[in-house]
């Protein structure tokens, strides 16, 4: 392996650029490490393996990687050194993986992360799990022991491709030198087309070690797997019939209108037809939750409006959503007197869990605007946008403030969506103060919303911030704001992610909302289990603004409603990571909640309901 | 929030509006596999067996890949066979599986979004299915195990003292018929294949295959 690889590639003489569209416009404020930079879109000539998929990479067109260096992925870092991709060391590999999935999440192209063989690769895997639960572009590569050794238990030998297999889009044991460059290429490709996912790699080290002189070819997915954006016209007819003839129609947008970048299209539909719109929560931002149409997001925690609206409607149409048990609760009682209209990419999506009366396949803007030339007239629907607008009013999404109570968190969350603009990130983790960041927040833009949905994962929050802060920035706007939410349970669990936020100075308010419970859980306990708060009570947490400070951050504490407004202006015009700890109602809950299973019409609206 | 809003009179851990109980609840209801059971008449599907082809690229890990999603969607298999076709680098995978029509449905959908899945579909009801099967049987009554085998036009490959080893080629329920003759003499050991299947005539095995003619090898058309 040469010491010297990235000379070699500036010295190359061959080495002209290519056409780079993907960084065509728009300016790159990556700040990589070598002297000399290679553009985007430049198909390099190598020498090793490892030389290989770093040139991949960047003809690819990806601009950032997060990692974490070790034993067995060396020579890829080694190639990395001048690369234009810009590196980030994580604490750990799965702040890594997060990292990369909200990066993708906010920019709209596939996070790249980076670990080592063994240990490094296994703690990629709830990373690479959350981004396949919900469909999040991202390419993980990682070391893997020489070929040789592989199989022979050797030291940091797992067989990541095995662990990896159920939880990737698919993934790849990368065999040669002379074709490591393309597989990688194709990997970074497949996790964007038809429905997103995460891809991986396995390197083992005498592939990237090994002598090669073959360029890798210009990224493409696999044949096959790039399928038609349109869905079959008879089945479109269909659709629009029965939406023209709806009496209750309601708008449905998951997840997969933001991915297929089809928000535009979704609103211009809804509103062309008068339609109401509930999300899902991943869909939260595809719509404007300040429109009069909005209804907010349906499910568990979602708006009782939102649910009443689900459970009434005659016409649900549904676009990029696979119906989660979250959403749907009891399937016995979800939509139960509605012609379901499924658009998604996935066939495997259409009648999984809610059978579909009109499927659709195909891609969610192509498929809007199929369904706009099909309609000829907007359902009469003037009685239930009246019945939609009581609902508002009759399950308003409220709380009280008792002054002999502690601070509540939802007002810290007004607080800072008060305190900012529309563009603003919003990233957290898993558990109450989740739940709290959705309801409380107005959220009008897509990629706007970072969160883990289908794996819950807590502890997701922090290094999502750090993918989330970075994205914008590579994006030329650093004027966005980043704010995490987060528990103090989930906070604990990826905290060590802070030292690289201080290490790259990146612009992040971090909100603990400390409730010294693993919230959720206790909430449950009260609901279900007798209040026995087994393994839930945390009011062992260190205190979190001194622990920000010895971080290198800015520290707050606040225990008080007068203190909120300073503190949230404070950090938010602190520049670098700032933390502010927040010590609320330790007994609040998450409300209105949809028990597990259960009827969505039927919400508790207090703790005695449910 | 403003401190008017504050003091709204919201009590605190209850939301305003009427209970579950005093909401109007629609009649409507959906079976377990999502089909709305009013208006519609419920649509309750019963399990059936069903066969299903697969093209895939002959790739490390396919069968893994199939395998791993079988039992991770909690698929009801029985057997499950694999083998090379005519084209190098494609192999058939061939799964007999026990499933309503909506599993049936997802398992085709799920192993087709498998990238070395080139083609998959069930294969018709009239398709040609055989197993093989080699059983061991207790070897005192020789004749009788011959005339049994012969009986299923079966073959003894293997006859000694004290067992003898028969192959057995059929459709399922030869095979099932020519076990349980065998069954008097005390099965030792049994090893079957699995079902695996062709359709008949002209008609694709797998969705799309092109049937090959003679001196062709099978191609799929994708």
């Amino acid at each position: 392996m040469s010491d010297s690889a990235a000379h070699q590639r500036e010295d190359d003489p061959d080495a002209e650029p290519a056409s780079g569209p993907a960084d065509a416009d728009g300016p790159d404020t990556a700040e990589p490490a070598g002297e000399e930079n290679r553009p985007d879109g430049e198909l390099t000539e190598v020498s090793t393996g490892a030389e290989s998929v770093v040139a991949a990479l960047e003809a690819a067109g990806a601009k950032t990687a997060f990692g974490v260096q070790g034993g067995a992925i060396m020579p890829v870092y080694d190639a990395l050194y001048g690369s234009s991709i810009r590196h980030l060391t994580m604490a750990h590999e799965q702040g890594a993986a997060h990292a990369a999935d909200a990066y993708g999440v906010v920019s709209g192209e596939p996070g790249l992360c980076l670990a080592t063989s063994g240990p490094g690769a296994t703690n990629l895997v709830t990373g690479i799990a959350d981004a396949d639960m919900d469909s999040d572009a991202m390419l993980a590569l990682t070391g893997q022991v020489p070929t040789e050794f592989v199989g022979n238990d050797a030291f940091q030998e797992t067989d990541t491709v095995g662990v990896t297999r159920p939880i990737t889009k698919h993934n790849y044991f990368a065999g040669d030198a002379d074709s490591v460059g393309d597989v990688v290429g194709e990997a970074f490709a497949l996790s964007t087309v038809g429905r997103p996912g995460p891809t991986l790699v396995d390197l083992p080290k005498d592939v990237t070690l090994d002598d090669t002189e073959e360029t890798p070819k210009a990224a493409e997915a696999p044949a096959g797997t790039d399928p038609d954006p349109y869905a079959r016209e008879d089945a479109v007819e269909a659709a629009a019939r029965a939406i023209e003839d709806a009496d209750r129609p309601l708008c449905l947008f998951g997840g997969g209108v933001i991915k297929a970048e089809a928000s535009e299209a979704a609103r211009e539909f809804a509103r062309t037809y008068e339609i109401p719109v509930t999300t899902t929560m991943p869909g939260i931002g595809s719509f404007p939750e300040d429109d009069e149409l909005s209804l907010s997001w349906a499910g568990m925690h979602g708006t009782g409006y939102a649910n009443m609206a689900i459970t009434h409607t005659d016409c649900l149409i549904a676009v990029g959503t696979r119906f989660d048990d979250r959403l749907t609760g009891g399937i016995d009682t979800f939509a139960p007197e509605a012609e379901v209209v499924h658009v998604d990419i996935d066939p495997a999506e259409i009648s999984k869990n809610v059978y579909a009366d009109y499927p659709l396949v195909g891609d969610a803007g192509t498929v809007l605007d199929q369904l706009f030339e099909a309609i000829h007239g907007a359902p009469e629907a003037d009685e239930w946008r009246e019945q939609c607008r009581e609902w508002k009013e009759t399950y308003p999404m409220t709380y009280a403030t008792p002054e002999d109570e502690p601070l509540k968190p939802q007002f810290v969350v007004e607080a800072f969506d008060e305190a900012t603009d529309d563009d603003t990130i919003v990233t957290t983790g898993v558990g109450q103060h989740q739940m709290w960041a959705s309801q409380f927040w107005t959220y009008t833009e897509p990629r706007t919303w970072v969160s883990s949905h289908g794996l819950g994962t807590m502890g997701y929050g922090v290094p999502a911030a750090i993918g989330a802060r970075v994205a914008a920035d590579t994006m030329g706007e650093p004027d966005r704001d980043v704010v995490c939410f987060d528990g103090d349970g989930s906070f604990l669990m990826t905290m060590q992610e802070l030292s690289v936020a201080v290490r790259e100075n990146l612009d992040i308010t971090f909100a603990v909302l400390n409730n010294e419970y693993i919230g959720m859980v206790r909430q449950w306990q009260d609901a279900f289990f007798e209040g026995r708060h087994m393994a839930s009570d945390y009011n062992w947490m260190p205190e979190f603004d001194k622990l920000a400070e010895a971080f290198g951050a800015l520290g707050i504490r606040v225990d008080g409603y007068d203190e909120v407004a300073p503190a949230v202006e404070e950090a938010l015009a602190y520049d670098g990571p700032a933390v502010i700890d927040f010590h609320v109602d330790p007994e609040e809950n998450v409300l209105p909640m949809v028990p597990s299973g259960g009827a969505n019409g039927r919400f508790a609206l207090a703790e005695d309901q449910l | 929030m403003s401190d008017q809003e504050r003091t709204s009179g919201v009590s605190s851990g209850r939301m305003p509006g009427p209970a579950p109980d005093e909401r109007p609840q629609p009649e409507g209801r959906r079976n377990l596999e999502g089909h709305r059971i009013d208006p519609v008449v419920e649509a309750e599907h019963d399990s059936r067996r069903a066969v299903i082809s697969a093209l895939v690229e002959d790739e490390p890990g396919v069968l893994a890949r199939v395998s791993g999603l079988v039992s991770r969607r909690q698929f009801n298999i029985e057997s499950l066979t694999v083998g090379p076709t005519t084209v190098e680098g494609h192999s058939r995978i061939t799964m007999v599986v026990e499933e309503t029509d909506p599993g049936i449905d997802q398992i085709e959908k799920q192993m087709a979004k498998l990238k070395p899945v080139i083609s998959v579909g069930e294969v018709s009801g009239s398709a040609v299915t055989s197993e093989l099967v080699l059983l061991k049987v207790h070897g005192e009554e020789p004749d009788k195990v011959h005339a049994i085998a012969e009986m299923y036009d079966g073959e003894a490959l293997d006859a000694g003292p004290e067992t003898i080893t028969v192959q057995l080629t059929g459709d399922e329920s030869k095979i099932d018929d020519a076990i349980d003759a065998f069954d008097q003499f005390g099965i030792i050991e049994i090893a079957r294949t699995g079902q695996t299947a062709l359709a008949r005539g002209n008609i694709p095995t797998a969705p799309g295959e092109k049937p090959g003619t003679a001196g062709e090898p099978t191609t799929p058309t994708q």
